[in-house]
């Protein structure tokens, strides 16, 4: 395969279910040793675009390439080169953690000898010596995650593509995962991995794209997309009372720009402090206040008017 | 070929957690059907005789063919609904650079592998019991193997196709018993009613268990109608494997 060659090329990419349109024509050109992210809410269209990309689900319109191949003539073939943690765990809680790794192996058609050395190897590198031969029920969320990462290594993979890799898991936990994975992208392995957490994204991501409604609405690098679309800071106002709207109204003109969510104001504004004593001076005395950094949650809320976690 | 050995490498290991209640079972299960159906229930029929065979020699070969239809189901209905929708082991497979063809031929593999085997325990153990009397008795574990596909692939469709549990509850009311009660495995079917008669000839079972008894030597043969049972249950288990790459390529490719 020519070095040039993007490891996901896709024009034009649509998936349908009957009436329903997942994914509404995306173009996406990953390239080897990159860390792409799929930033979105549910529904955006994320994991069918994974699905298509793990040659499981077939586009209904448009083309794709993945390692240069097509996947509807070469599925098997390229799927021998992916690592796929998918969102649901799909490990067999009756086995034991080096059982779940060794057969797996077997389905790349990787020796039994090479299998137990691998999956031994990979039990290492997440953390899970201990319970090499437990079995997996009784694992927490978090051990199950970091096997799951686990078995999607086990071929020496060209591209893992992770789908949600720490939903459901406890911030501790979470962050496990992220060293792990971390650890991977310093090694050189390619990552695609969806997202619904915007720090997620800004931890793991080189480059990104915002979906919403099986759309592509930004894309670009995370501090990029932050510089592109929102200001340097944000200043956080809360008042007291259930409706924040009659005091946005009496913010005019401070900061660049107002969002009014159902708790909370988000100012933005290149610097909130100076910010917050134009509030001041205008009489007004919000309840709590924080000043911090754009993110890409802010990001999200500019281009679509809505959070990402709701 | 390699990637659907692989397939049935998962099952084995699987398997290796359960197997020794299921080999118990296997050879506990024939030993009781011995005892308890041949030898006291035969005292009480005909003096022991049907046809001028003990009815020992009678059950044995209906209930080898109705326990390969058993294990054929049982192992078709909960262990595929929980690799679809609990385990999600087929969606991990079908991540892994398995085909269809390839998962599905691995279950099979093992299915047939349960039967053959279990089948050959319960042979052996009847035979102790002066039940088989031709050395074709030899092939019965196989034919087991063929009545055990001809449940499988159907019942495997099924569960790959339906939501929840309750379709297995009607296979096995408004099928399974049937079956096993219609089937001619404890009685000639041509002492039922002619309705009945009928359901027993579309009956996959039935095919199974005369050509069972053809085997063990207690009924005599006839080349066509035996070549015509073979091909009958061969249908089943053609159609239905072609049913389940179906189903499984709806539930695993969209």
């Amino acid at each position: 395969m020519p070095d040039d060659l993007p490891l996901i090329h896709a024009r034009g990419l649509v998936k349908r279910f009957g009436d329903f349109t997942a994914v509404a024509g995306i173009d996406l050109d990953v390239q080897a040793g990159e860390s792409f992210g799929f930033l979105g809410p549910n529904g955006a269209g994320k994991s069918s675009t994974m699905r298509m990309i793990g040659c499981v689900s077939r586009p209904t319109e448009g083309t794709l390439r993945i390692l240069g191949k097509d996947p509807a003539r070469d599925g098997v073939a390229i799927r021998s080169k992916l690592g796929v943690c998918p969102q649901l765990d799909t490990l067999d809680p009756e086995l034991t953690v080096r059982q779940n790794l060794t057969v797996y192996a077997r389905y790349f058609g990787i020796g039994r000898r090479a299998a137990r050395a691998r999956a031994d190897e990979l039990i290492e590198f997440v953390q899970l010596t201990e319970r090499a031969n437990a079995k997996v029920e009784p694992l927490s969320g978090g051990m199950k995650r970091r096997l799951t990462i686990a078995r999607a290594m086990i071929n020496e993979p060209e591209l893992v593509l992770l789908d949600e890799p720490t939903t459901g898991l406890d911030p501790q936990a979470r962050h496990l995962v992220w060293e792990r994975l971390f650890r991977l992208k310093q090694q050189g392995v390619t990552l695609v991995l969806t997202t619904h957490y915007m720090d997620e994204a800004e931890q793991l991501c080189d480059r990104l794209v915002v979906m919403d409604g099986g759309r592509i609405v930004a894309q670009g690098g995370p501090r990029e997309l932050i510089e592109r679309y929102s200001t340097r800071e944000v200043l956080e106002l809360r008042f007291p009372g259930d409706d924040q709207a009659p005091y946005a109204e009496k913010l005019g003109g401070i900061g660049d720009r107002v969002e009014v969510l159902p708790d909370r104001i988000l100012l933005y504004t290149a610097d909130g402090d100076d910010a917050l004593v134009d509030v001041t001076g205008r009489g007004l005395h919000p309840s709590s206040v924080l000043v911090r950094r754009s993110s890409l949650e802010d990001v999200f809320l500019h281009l679509t008017g809505r959070t990402l976690v709701e | 070929m390699a990637a659907a050995f692989s397939v049935l490498e998962y099952n084995l290991v699987s398997y290796r957690r359960t197997w020794r209640g299921s080999a118990l079972s296997s050879f506990v299960l024939p030993v009781l059907f011995v005892l308890g159906f041949g030898i006291s229930v035969g005292s009480m029929v005909n003096t022991g005789k049907i046809g001028g065979t003990s009815y020992l020699s009678y059950i044995a070969p209906g209930m080898i063919a109705s326990t390969a239809m058993q294990i054929g189901i049982g192992e078709s209905t909960f262990p595929v609904m929980a690799k679809f929708q609990w385990i999600r082991t087929y969606h991990s497979m079908y991540a892994a650079p398995l085909s269809i063809g390839a998962i599905v031929g691995g279950d099979m593999i093992f299915v047939l592998l349960r039967v053959v085997s279990s089948c050959a325990v319960f042979l052996g153990v009847t035979a102790l019991f002066g039940a088989a009397h031709s050395w074709w008795s030899l092939v019965v574990p196989l034919l087991a193997g063929l009545i055990g596909l001809a449940f499988a692939t159907p019942v495997y469709a099924l569960a790959g196709t339906v939501q929840d549990a309750n379709a297995f509850a009607f296979v096995q009311r408004f099928a399974i018993i049937p079956m096993s009660l219609f089937s001619g495995v404890f009685f000639p079917v041509s002492s039922l009613p002619v309705v009945l008669q009928w359901l027993a000839y579309v009956s996959p079972l039935w095919h199974g268990v005369v050509l069972s008894r053809v085997a063990m030597g207690v009924e005599p043969g006839n080349t066509l109608a035996d070549v015509g049972h073979l091909a009958y249950l061969a249908l089943w288990a053609g159609a239905g494997y072609w049913l389940v790459l179906r189903a499984f390529r709806r539930k695993l490719s969209d």
